[in-house]
């Protein structure tokens, strides 16, 4: 089965390591990622002001540049992108006005009304493969492992974009269950990393940082499972600071939901890029016995 | 009669003879606002130099190739602003025209040799960038056709060669840039990927440095000095009889005589 698939700007560049472990692990499972011809920038933050149509324009076009492909759905894997290609679909569905706006500002595309769906890729895990058939595909069990799912904001809120239950969502827990780690819950896992205030206060950022990592850890998880990169980069990039302000705090790896996936299903490690996580997952994985 | 009214005369003569001659139907259009009538098939360029234009700027090749001569024109009943090189384009009747033969647009320093082919140093020198919001006004204002927004987005996801090779044929008018609302400024980013994808990405041609090593170890020193040395009849002779790749050769052509190959 193929599925039209829109990577967004950060894929491409920090965060291959979400990328490329989903690609091959797709493949593995009989799905091919076909990327979207002339796709651009998601927009990257949905805008909140109502009469903001400019910044609809980005994502919008991404979902006309679909509907072009003859695709009725558009597969994404950062969160991020998800939340604001969604938000703009449903937008460009239920505000006629809106709509005719932008199509007419877009005079030189094709008319839009919000034909495509937008779908994360554990959506696709859960309904179109489903956790048992996924089970019975891992061929390294991450047995023992204790991973703890996290959120964050754009997978859950608001609830109209919500790929799962926006105050207790389960699906993190189900994908991690099907690949034979021990999910780990623990109540900040749907809580904000902070998102793009790491820009403007960065102190307050490290207080949220500390708040979800130690959460977690005093839970019982040995990393936490990830599926956005700009909550990666919140929680990962001032865990050496943590570290030195925290006495006994050793650090915590961050791994993509897609990294796990590709081992798990047995495929070459290096597929999942760990030199680009923060910290070193590898001693986790090897302690486990899932690394060489 | 004086000089002076003399050359005005012959001047009048000659606009006068000019206009017979041509007998082409004068259509008007409206340059910068004021109308007039010149004859229909003109370029944007001549016609504006027919209603009394000089260039000594915005004027270049005249061949559509340098990029100096960017223009605006807008068609009656149409609320689209098109683009054009002013020696390119051809006039229609009431048409507005206005050139922007130069855009003051930021262009950062760089010392190029101390550049790598990382997306970073893109982002670093081009930090708006990263306004883009994918309106596409640059790709529309793009008289070379070029997919402009699509190279802008290739360097968002840090794909220099796409960006370098979508933007190929970009001559530098600038237009893409006048249109910009985020003050991006497409053309100087796409001539910076060209020649990071030059310099720093595109494979290097071993066989190139090792002839020009070779070139600089003297292997043609014997062969230059003797044609040096030789009178103009016999460097005609030599010219006369030698052996020419046919137009049509393929890849493996090679000459009969590989004495210098």
């Amino acid at each position: 089965m193929r599925l039209a698939y829109y990577p967004g700007c950060t894929l491409k560049t920090k965060a291959r390591n979400l990328e490329e472990p989903a690609i091959a692990s797709l493949e593995a499972l009989g799905f091919e990622l076909e990327e979207i011809p002339r796709w651009n920038c998601c927009g990257a933050v949905h805008s909140l002001a109502d009469d903001d149509l400019i910044h609809q324009v980005a994502p919008v076009r991404n979902l006309i540049r679909v509907k072009e492909q003859g695709k009725d759905a558009v597969v994404t894997l950062c969160s991020f992108c998800f939340n604001t290609l969604k938000r703009a679909n449903l937008l460009m569905k239920d505000d006629a006005e809106k709509r005719d706006t932008l199509n007419s500002f877009m005079d030189e595309e094709i008319d839009y009304s919000g034909e495509v769906r937008v779908l994360h890729l554990l959506e696709v895990l859960r309904d179109e493969i489903g956790w048992e058939a996924l089970a019975q595909e891992v061929k390294f069990p991450l047995r023992n492992l204790k991973l703890a799912p996290y959120y964050g904001c754009t997978l859950l809120r608001p609830r109209e974009v919500a790929i799962d239950s926006v105050e207790n969502p389960t699906i993190l827990r189900e994908f991690l269950k099907a690949l034979g780690a021990t999910p780990v819950e623990f109540p900040e896992s749907t809580r904000c990393c902070g998102s793009y205030q790491i820009v403007s206060s960065p102190d307050s950022i490290s207080g949220y940082a500390w708040d979800i990592l130690s959460s977690a850890l005093s839970h019982g998880a040995e990393a936490l499972v990830l599926t956005c990169p700009l909550c990666d980069y919140d929680l990962g990039q001032g865990q050496k600071e943590l570290v030195k302000r925290h006495n006994g705090f050793k650090g915590m790896p961050l791994f993509y939901f897609t990294q796990l996936l590709a081992l798990a299903l047995g495929l070459d490690p290096q597929v999942c890029h760990f030199e680009l996580n923060h910290g070193s997952p590898e001693s986790l994985l090897r302690e486990n016995g899932l690394l060489p | 009669m004086s000089a002076k009214k003399k050359d005005k005369s012959s001047a009048e003569t000659m606009v006068k003879k000019e206009r017979e001659v041509s007998k082409a139907k004068l259509i008007p259009v409206h340059i910068m606002g004021k109308r007039y009538d010149v004859p229909e098939g003109l370029t944007l360029m001549k016609a504006m130099e027919y209603a009394g234009y000089k260039f000594i700027r915005g004027c270049g090749c005249r061949g559509g190739t340098c990029g100096a001569c960017g223009t605006v024109y807008r068609k009656p009943g149409d609320y689209r602003l098109q683009v054009a090189l002013a020696c390119q384009k051809t006039i229609e009747p009431d048409m507005h025209i206005t050139q922007i033969p130069f855009f003051p647009a930021n262009r950062a320093h760089y010392e190029f040799a101390d550049l790598t082919s990382a997306p970073e140093e893109v982002f670093k020198l081009y930090p708006e960038l990263f306004r883009c919001v994918a309106c596409n006004a640059c790709t529309k204002a793009c008289p070379q056709g070029i997919e402009v927004m699509d190279a802008v987005s290739a360097l968002k996801q840090g794909n220099i060669t796409v960006a370098a090779q979508i933007g190929f044929e970009c001559i530098q008018c600038g237009l893409c840039t006048s249109r910009c609302f985020g003050e991006l400024v497409q053309y100087h980013m796409f001539q910076l990927a060209r020649r990071i994808y030059g310099a720093r990405i595109t494979p290097r041609a071993e066989h190139l440095i090792e002839m020009t090593k070779a070139i600089d170890e003297g292997r043609f020193d014997n062969t230059l000095e003797k044609l040096r040395h030789m009178s103009e009849e016999e460097l005609k002779e030599l010219y006369r009889k030698r052996e020419e790749e046919p137009v049509t050769a393929g890849e493996d052509w090679r000459p009969k005589d590989k004495t210098y190959l």
